[in-house]
């Protein structure tokens, strides 16, 4: 009538059960995993309503330059009113953001820390006891007050933005953004800020979400794919020059139709003649330029925690001769961010590794001990050391003997790429430069666009030159 | 002043559920009796505490009277369910009523706090669910009969998710309850017994080929009605504890190889058939993408948790009700963010010693019948747990399924009822019996 139990069950049942501790083990694991590095970034979201209602108990911290300077602060008065109040006014406007209509810039990013408070338990109780709110734990930036101050002026009344960073650390020392708004009369302003007809776009960080033709800066993509596609004589490559490079019914003219005689692959990089990359770029294959725009972060996030726009690059096989022409040289349909810009730099000046850009260098209490310290992160390699190495090569020729000539200085070696970028014919050109200082060890990079600033050479790069010369001297 | 108190509460209450939870294991390394009464009786201690902390904190913040009223009815019904099973049940195994009992006070304490109106029917539910299920031990220690018919909890466990299927009301898209009246039950909740007694009756007759493939069959209609039904967590569950059933009570290996590799191939095909999973999973995968629209619900579940941290923003601090459903599926994340990651993980804990408790008594059972009831039961218990609080933490994708005894609901309240009834039964059935073998 019954058949044979299994006479193993219990074994086989016990087997089972160690089968789902080790599930519940697992779970509980990612559990505190979650908490313990997760958490921080994903409570830190816009769309987390909850972080609102820490301001009902804690009143929100400071935002402090990284030599301790208050860059945005809360001011309670004697009824208890609460408003923030940034001393440098529009001086870091985009980069600082503002905490009232929305948050943005740094005052998102940290709001979490902004709005927790790490004072001891004593003066909790203390605090409690007499119904005072605690105070929020301060964020010190990565902002360097004085590189933030000269990149504002240099770049005065024009339209533009700079980027500072560290390459071997992905420090951001400055991030300037013009047109700006001043954030202490944000909400007396807000109404004409956002209106339809105000075109300026004041609240836009451009640094980040503006997307720019690149221009010649461009050439640094191309020139690292001919190198990658001729790996043992891409420095044989030669064109000769007479300003005007003709191509069928298409015409490519160097800046201002300059005639750049014979040129190697070299004179061609440092002068930036615009025949020769559009002429190179004929002979490249184009799913293996698309593959190096792509590992060099076109189309693609960016490691980066403030709002920011994606550069994109968009050519393919199958373009025809034109399109190829003008995206050799960073024309067509390619845009890029200056943040983009400075982060490819950066990775050229850092052997190839790009480290992840950040702001926050460590959250302190109202007393000054640091609750939480954000430590260089790598993000990865977008080339090769030798790459880079080369690149680096070229890109000094670019001021010992090109439209650099704005950095040549005994003090220092500067690397870089000039720009300027065609956006519209009737327009001025928009003026680039990136470069990193010293060559021999980088401990600087920066990216300039100074939009209708005409030549990178002439605009751009002495802007550039300020901020070295001040990094240099500190 | 109210602050500080609700804080020190909050602590406590922590350290209290942590001392249970550590009890409760404790308890597996302890063979004098009467050192297991004084742990058990230091778990209600605990329990109670805990209730006690957590309804002044919900005073303090409501100054509802009612709350008062109420407070004082859970607590006349713990004492009076923890006395009435002893009293009725000389060889209960306290240590499973007391855990029903502290997951049960942590229900009541989160509804009260997201839904008085709630609070009040789970209450409600509860104690007639609890005073129904009293006779369970009872009936199962004389009804033999309840192996002899196979067939009625094969047929007519398809036939109720049949009628659901057809005829059920869909609920976040899902066919899942029928409408009676102003009542709907959730009749996958019971069909989860009938299913088991199912597999147990048959597989107790023979577990020879043919059987198998029988038994096989008639798992795989229910399995498909509930994915046609859209209800993915049962279908799972019921799919997981078919396929260990069948490996404890063959113990063949290669049916056990066969399950796991046909399970994961039919999931991978209902994951390119099915929308619906396809949506879940892709919500799962990347929820950040899209924080208003399919990600919303668990986005919010790890606002939740990740804004509650380790020890919680204290009840009435945090801003559950902005996860969908937080009182049903969600309500994990719930306890998570108010009471704190550490309460969260010690009831995490505390369902699984449940489980541990039903595989011991699974272990000692003689007779096949109720060695594979308890061992299913068991499975499908756990499960049901394991992927309640994988899917809020997005350990695995969201599917749907309730928490036993906590989350709010009667039909997963009373089915949880009956289950850990009929194991108690078990339990005490084979206390009696060594009793009458010592004498
Ligand atoms: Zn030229």
């Amino acid at each position: 009538m019954k058949s044979n139990p299994n006479p193993k069950a219990n074994r086989h049942m016990l087997i089972l059960t160690y089968g789902i501790v080790l599930l519940f083990v697992g779970l509980a694991a990612y559990y505190g995993y979650f908490l313990f590095t997760k958490s921080d970034t994903v409570i830190n979201n816009s769309y987390n309503a909850r972080l609102d209602s820490f301001a009902d108990r804690v009143v929100r911290g400071e935002i402090r330059s990284s030599d301790g300077r208050v860059i945005a602060q809360t001011n309670v008065d004697g009824e208890g009113n609460e408003s923030r109040n940034y001393p440098f006014d529009s001086l870091f406007a985009h980069v600082v953001g503002y905490s009232s209509n929305g948050k943005t810039g740094i005052e998102a990013l940290s709001n979490f820390y902004l709005l927790t408070s790490h004072v001891n338990m004593l003066e909790q109780v203390f605090n409690e006891l007499s119904s005072v709110k605690n105070k929020g734990d301060n964020v010190v930036t990565t902002l360097d007050l004085d590189i933030q101050k000269a990149a504002y002026d240099a770049l005065g009344k024009r339209n533009g933005a700079v980027v500072v960073m560290e390459p071997d650390t992905g420090k951001i020392l400055a991030m300037v953004s013009k047109p700006d708004y001043n954030p202490n009369t944000l909400l007396a302003d807000w109404n004409h800020l956002v209106a339809e007809e105000n075109t300026s776009g004041q609240l836009l960080n451009r640094a980040t979400q503006g997307l720019y033709p690149p221009g010649s800066t461009f050439k640094v993509v191309t020139a690292l794919e001919h190198m990658r596609e001729n790996p043992s004589n891409y420095g044989d490559y030669t064109f000769d020059c007479n300003g005007t490079y003709k191509n069928g019914d298409y015409t490519i003219k160097c800046y201002h139709g300059t005639a750049h005689g014979h040129q190697d692959f070299r004179q061609a990089f440092a002068n930036s003649c615009n025949g020769a990359f559009s002429n190179l770029g004929l002979s490249l294959n184009l799913n293996g330029l698309k593959n190096t725009a792509d590992q060099l972060l076109f189309n693609s996030d960016l490691p980066l925690s403030i709002a920011y726009s994606k550069s994109s690059y968009t050519m393919a096989e199958g373009a025809d001769t034109w399109q190829i022409l003008q995206t050799s040289i960073g024309q067509g349909q390619t845009q890029i961010t200056p943040i983009h810009n400075a982060m490819m730099t950066a990775a050229i000046a850092n052997g190839g590794t790009l480290m992840k850009p950040y702001l926050i260098d460590r959250v302190e209490n109202v007393g000054g001990d640091v609750v939480k310290k954000f430590m260089p992160q790598s993000y990865g390699n977008l080339m090769t050391a030798e790459e880079s190495a080369d690149l680096s090569e070229y890109m000094r020729a670019v001021v010992t003997e090109g439209t650099g000539s704005a950095l040549r200085t005994d003090a220092y070696t500067v690397a870089g790429k000039t720009g300027s970028a065609e956006f519209d014919k009737a327009k001025e050109t928009h003026a680039w430069f990136i470069g990193f200082a010293p060559v021999e060890h980088p401990k600087v990079v920066i990216s300039v666009i100074v939009e209708e600033g005409g030549s990178g050479g002439q605009t751009a790069a002495p802007i550039a030159r300020t901020l070295f010369d001040l990094y240099f001297s500190k | 002043m109210i602050n500080l108190t609700i804080d020190v509460s909050r602590y406590f209450m922590i350290l209290l559920i942590a001392l249970y939870t550590y009890l409760n294991f404790r308890i597996f390394s302890v063979k004098d009796e009467i050192k297991k009464n004084r742990i058990c009786r230091r778990q209600n201690f605990a329990m109670f505490l805990i209730h006690l902390f957590a309804y002044v904190i919900i005073w303090f913040e409501t100054k509802d009277e009612r709350m008062l009223v109420f407070y004082l009815a859970q607590v006349l019904f713990f004492l009076v369910y923890l006395f009435l099973y002893r009293l009725f049940y000389r060889n209960v195994s306290r240590l499973l009523v007391n855990n029903m009992c502290m997951l049960l006070s942590v229900s009541f304490i989160m509804l009260t706090r997201l839904s008085f109106d709630k609070a009040m029917k789970q209450f409600i539910i509860v104690v007639v669910a609890a005073v129904v299920t009293l006779v369970i031990p009872f009936v199962i220690d004389r009804v033999w009969q309840l192996s002899k018919i196979p067939w009625v909890y094969g047929l007519g466990g398809i036939l109720l998710l049949g009628i659901v299927c057809i005829a059920g009301t869909s609920s976040f898209g899902a066919q899942l309850s029928l409408g009676v009246g102003d009542f709907s039950i959730q009749p996958s909740e019971f069909v989860k017994i009938s299913y088991v007694f199912f597999i147990a009756t048959m597989f107790y007759r023979s577990t020879d080929f043919k059987t198998v493939i029988t038994v096989t069959a008639v798992a795989a209609v229910h399995v498909l009605t509930l994915v046609i039904s859209k209800d993915l967590g049962s279908a799972l569950i019921f799919f997981v504890a078919y396929v260990f059933m069948l490996f404890v009570a063959t113990g063949k290996w290669l049916y056990l190889l066969a399950g796991v590799g046909g399970g994961s191939l039919a999931s991978l095909l209902a994951f390119q058939i099915f929308d619906h999973v396809k949506t879940r999973v892709l919500a799962w995968q990347n929820p950040w993408t899209d924080i208003a629209g399919k990600g919303y619900q668990i986005t919010q579940s790890l606002f939740a948790i990740g804004t509650g941290g380790w020890f919680g923003m204290g009840l009435y601090r945090g801003m559950p009700k902005k996860i969908p459903v937080v009182e049903k599926d969600f309500i994990f994340s719930a306890i998570s963010e108010e009471l704190g990651a550490v309460f969260a993980l010690c009831i995490l804990f505390i369902c699984l010693g449940c489980f541990l408790q039903f595989m011991m008594i699974a272990s000692r059972m003689q007779a096949v019948f109720y060695k594979l009831i308890a061992f299913g039961l068991g499975t499908i218990y756990i499960f049901q747990v394991f992927l309640t609080v994988g899917g809020v933490t997005k350990f695995i994708p969201s599917t749907g399924v309730t928490l036993p005894l906590v989350s709010y609901g009667g039909s997963s309240i009373l089915s949880t009822f009956i289950i850990f009834g009929i194991i108690q039964g078990l339990y005490i059935l084979k206390r009696n019996e060594e009793e009458e073998y010592e004498e």
